[in-house]
């Protein structure tokens, strides 16, 4: 066989030194994707083994924060709630702010955590964050069970009336953002985390300090009418949108914003396609840094 | 040239490490590389970087690891990567495997390739076998129902039927082993990637999965690559063989020629004892020749089981120093650098103190190893074998090889194994 013919011949893959092109092969990803549910099946099944009270504890974690915030926000602080009783005001933010928080922090550690397998063996590495993703939305699926079971416990018992529309709809559009907008960012902090983990210690913190400013535990009104000095930090966090619409929709309470949608919308696609592209940088040959 | 169906092409693949840690000061270095790339220039630091002997002090901060490696393999061949620790092996196969990129250079492949790096790759103890099957196939590239429709051979083949549903974290290691060598087995990839995996496994599963890469290579005409530093396995295993040395190809050809000259070439290294650079210690005094001789006083790098043998060293003295303080340790290892047997001057109570002509003489009345191949480290220490204290430290400085004999008369000839040979009867 002559070199000639090489030239012509085609390969099926070429391995070569890292680019700094997008080259996300979805291809591939598709390929990989029974792999992408046996991680989730995984991560759902092995997450609580070997403790007493298992998934139990997917309900334990947002009920008690919504109870703390309850009496700490709403019955000490006065925050008010509308017509909706705080628990639930609270607990609708909890469960939605969960979501974005455990993407970000889960997959922020991707390249660090699975160091010793990505060294050994080749898979489309995003398919561990994408695979943290779906998880999370099991775990969210699962809380909103329990906030629709203190839904209509709230409703029987005259607290409040049944406000849900068509509005409801746009609900997954929402839970989609925030997915993507926590594995863009988990992405971006991941990659950059391989060589400087100086990040690492940024995100622990500064995740905490976020849902202050994201309209967690107050609707985002509230904070425009008492501080209207700092009232620019939550109109640029594009988390504070998703929160407080996330509320409108369940609860009819708080306020809707198609301006600020349509400005959090763009930024999370911005973030998740420049935290893909990084991501893909370095997956090429983050195991030399690590 | 070659008629073969070429599956795989390595094209002058190469790959630099930047070694210290990573800190302040990378960040400088990484933006100027940063800078040099949107100005389109070239990468500074590519430039730089020496060859990557571990013995010797550079200096560079970069070294390269692999440097210009091209061949090729084709298709049912079972190709053989021999050579010393730090060669770079196990580097070109994480290339190979995708793991890491290449410096520079290419690899063009025809198909699949699945590499069994190490073991239980991906098994999460957690799981049951059989999950863990599942999940591993996933890993290394199978689908769902590929795996379902070969999980019964894989169960058998594996031998852990009656664990298949026990979390693999109560498995042995051995276990843990076969169960993964049989997942990576019937993946059925056109390329298979072994790296001194079966080391663990007991004799029969290693019998067991050589025979399996055969029938993989012959029968399903799919390309092995197999790293070990096992010469007999290369050589029963593989058609052909490339030696790397220094992160360069210094051989290829069938595997028989390939551990002949892997083998020799660590031979001739003693040659040029007085030549060598990559020694440790403060080099008071310098081990200039080292050589053997037998029981009949010819100089020799080949004796017979059970010989008479003396050790000859000859050294050079940089530095005038109490030679009664010396001790010096003379160490004999197999091929794959497990330590046979040593001889510590400290322990043996011998003192330097009348050597008068830069010699010293080892003498061992019965050389009690079986055949095969060894080599010679020597350890030279001034009054404490601590490591501060080193004066002249050599690895492999000479490599010899004891030939079979009829050792008791019985008309057979020993066999061949690197372990101790001990003069024994029985009653």
């Amino acid at each position: 066989m002559s070199t000639k013919e090489f030239e012509h011949d085609e390969w099926l893959y070429e391995i070569k030194p890292k680019t700094s092109n997008f080259s996300l092969n979805l291809k591939e990803v598709w390929q990989y994707k029974d792999l992408l549910f046996l991680f989730v099946k995984r991560d759902i099944v092995t997450v609580y083994k070997q403790t007493i009270l298992g998934p139990l504890w997917y309900f334990i974690q947002p009920l008690f924060t919504a109870m703390t915030f309850t009496i700490i926000f709403n019955n000490v602080a006065g925050i008010k709630t509308g017509s909706v009783p705080p628990f639930l005001f609270n607990l609708a933010g909890i469960i939605v702010w969960n979501y974005f928080t455990s993407c970000l922090n889960e997959t922020s550690d991707t390249f660090k955590k699975n160091a010793a397998i990505f060294g050994k063996v080749y898979f489309p590495r995003v398919i561990m964050p994408m695979a943290t993703v779906v998880t999370n939305l099991i775990k969210l699926g699962i809380q909103l069970l329990i906030f629709f079971g203190f839904y209509v416990f709230f409703v029987a018992n005259g607290t409040m009336e049944v406000i849900l529309d068509y509005k409801m709809l746009f609900f997954p559009v929402l839970v989609m953002i925030m997915g993507l907008m926590g594995l863009g960012l988990g992405m971006i902090i991941s990659s950059m985390v391989t060589k400087y983990r100086d990040l690492t210690f940024l995100v622990s913190f500064g995740v905490q300090l976020l849902m202050y400013v994201s309209a967690v535990m107050y609707p985002m009104a509230l904070i425009k009418e008492k501080l209207p000095n700092l009232g620019w930090l939550i109109e640029y966090n594009p988390l504070a949108y998703v929160v407080e619409t996330s509320r409108y929709i369940l609860l009819n309470e708080g306020t809707i914003s198609i301006g600020g949608l349509v400005y959090t919308g763009i930024t999370t696609i911005l973030l998740f396609l420049f935290g893909l592209v990084i991501f893909n940088r370095t997956e090429k040959s983050f195991i030399d840094t690590v | 040239m070659k008629s073969k169906n070429i599956i795989l092409k390595v094209e002058n693949i190469s790959k630099q490490y930047r070694l210290g840690t990573v800190g302040t000061g990378t960040i400088s270095h990484d933006l100027n590389r940063w800078w040099h790339k949107i100005r389109g220039k070239e990468d500074p630091y590519l430039k730089v970087g020496e060859s990557n002997d571990r013995s010797t002090k550079g200096e560079s901060e970069y070294v390269w690891a692999l440097q210009g490696i091209s061949f090729e393999v084709g298709a049912g061949e079972v190709l053989g990567i021999i050579g010393k620790n730090g060669a770079g092996k196990s580097t070109l196969l994480k290339i190979l495997s995708k793991v890491t990129a290449p410096t520079t250079g290419s690899i063009k492949l025809r198909g699949r390739m699945a590499s069994l790096l190490e073991v239980g790759t991906g098994f999460n103890p957690e799981l049951t076998g059989r999950e863990n099957i599942y999940l591993n196939g996933a890993i290394l590239g199978m689908t769902k129902n590929e795996i379902t429709s070969k999980l019964e051979e894989i169960i058998e083949f594996s031998g852990c039927e009656r664990y298949i549903d026990t979390p693999t974290k109560r498995y042995s290691s051995g276990m843990t082993v076969r169960l993964a060598f049989a997942v990576a087995a019937f993946l059925e990839p056109e390329i298979l990637v072994v790296d001194e995996v079966l080391a663990v496994g007991d004799a029969e599963f290693q019998k067991k999965a050589i025979g399996k890469m055969q029938d993989i290579s012959r029968e399903g005409g799919r390309t092995v690559l197999f790293v070990s530093h096992n010469m007999a396995a290369v050589k029963s295993l593989c058609t052909s063989g490339i030696v790397l040395e220094n992160g360069k190809v210094v051989h290829v050809s069938n595997a028989e020629e390939a551990v002949n000259f892997y083998l020799e070439n660590q031979n001739k290294r003693s040659e040029e004892l007085k030549d060598r650079s990559d020694r440790e210690g403060n080099q008071y005094l310098k081990f200039n020749s080292i050589e053997i001789e037998n029981s009949k006083g010819n100089n020799v790098n080949q004796v017979f089981v059970g010989e008479k043998i003396n050790i000859k060293l000859r050294f050079e003295r940089n530095v005038d120093f109490d030679l009664s303080k010396l001790i010096l340790s003379v160490i004999i290892y197999d091929l794959h650098e497990n330590i046979m047997c040593s001889f510590p001057s400290d322990e043996m109570n011998c003192k330097f103190e009348n050597i008068t002509n830069n010699e010293i003489i080892l003498k061992i009345p019965f050389l009690g190893l079986r055949a095969n191949n060894y080599s010679i480290s020597l350890y030279s220490y001034f009054e404490t074998t601590k490591k501060e204290n080193a004066i002249d430290i050599i690895n492999n400085a000479y490599s010899f090889e004891i030939l079979t004999e009829d050792f008791y008369n019985s008309g057979k000839l020993l066999r061949n194994y690197n372990c101790a040979f001990l003069e024994a009867s029985f009653e």
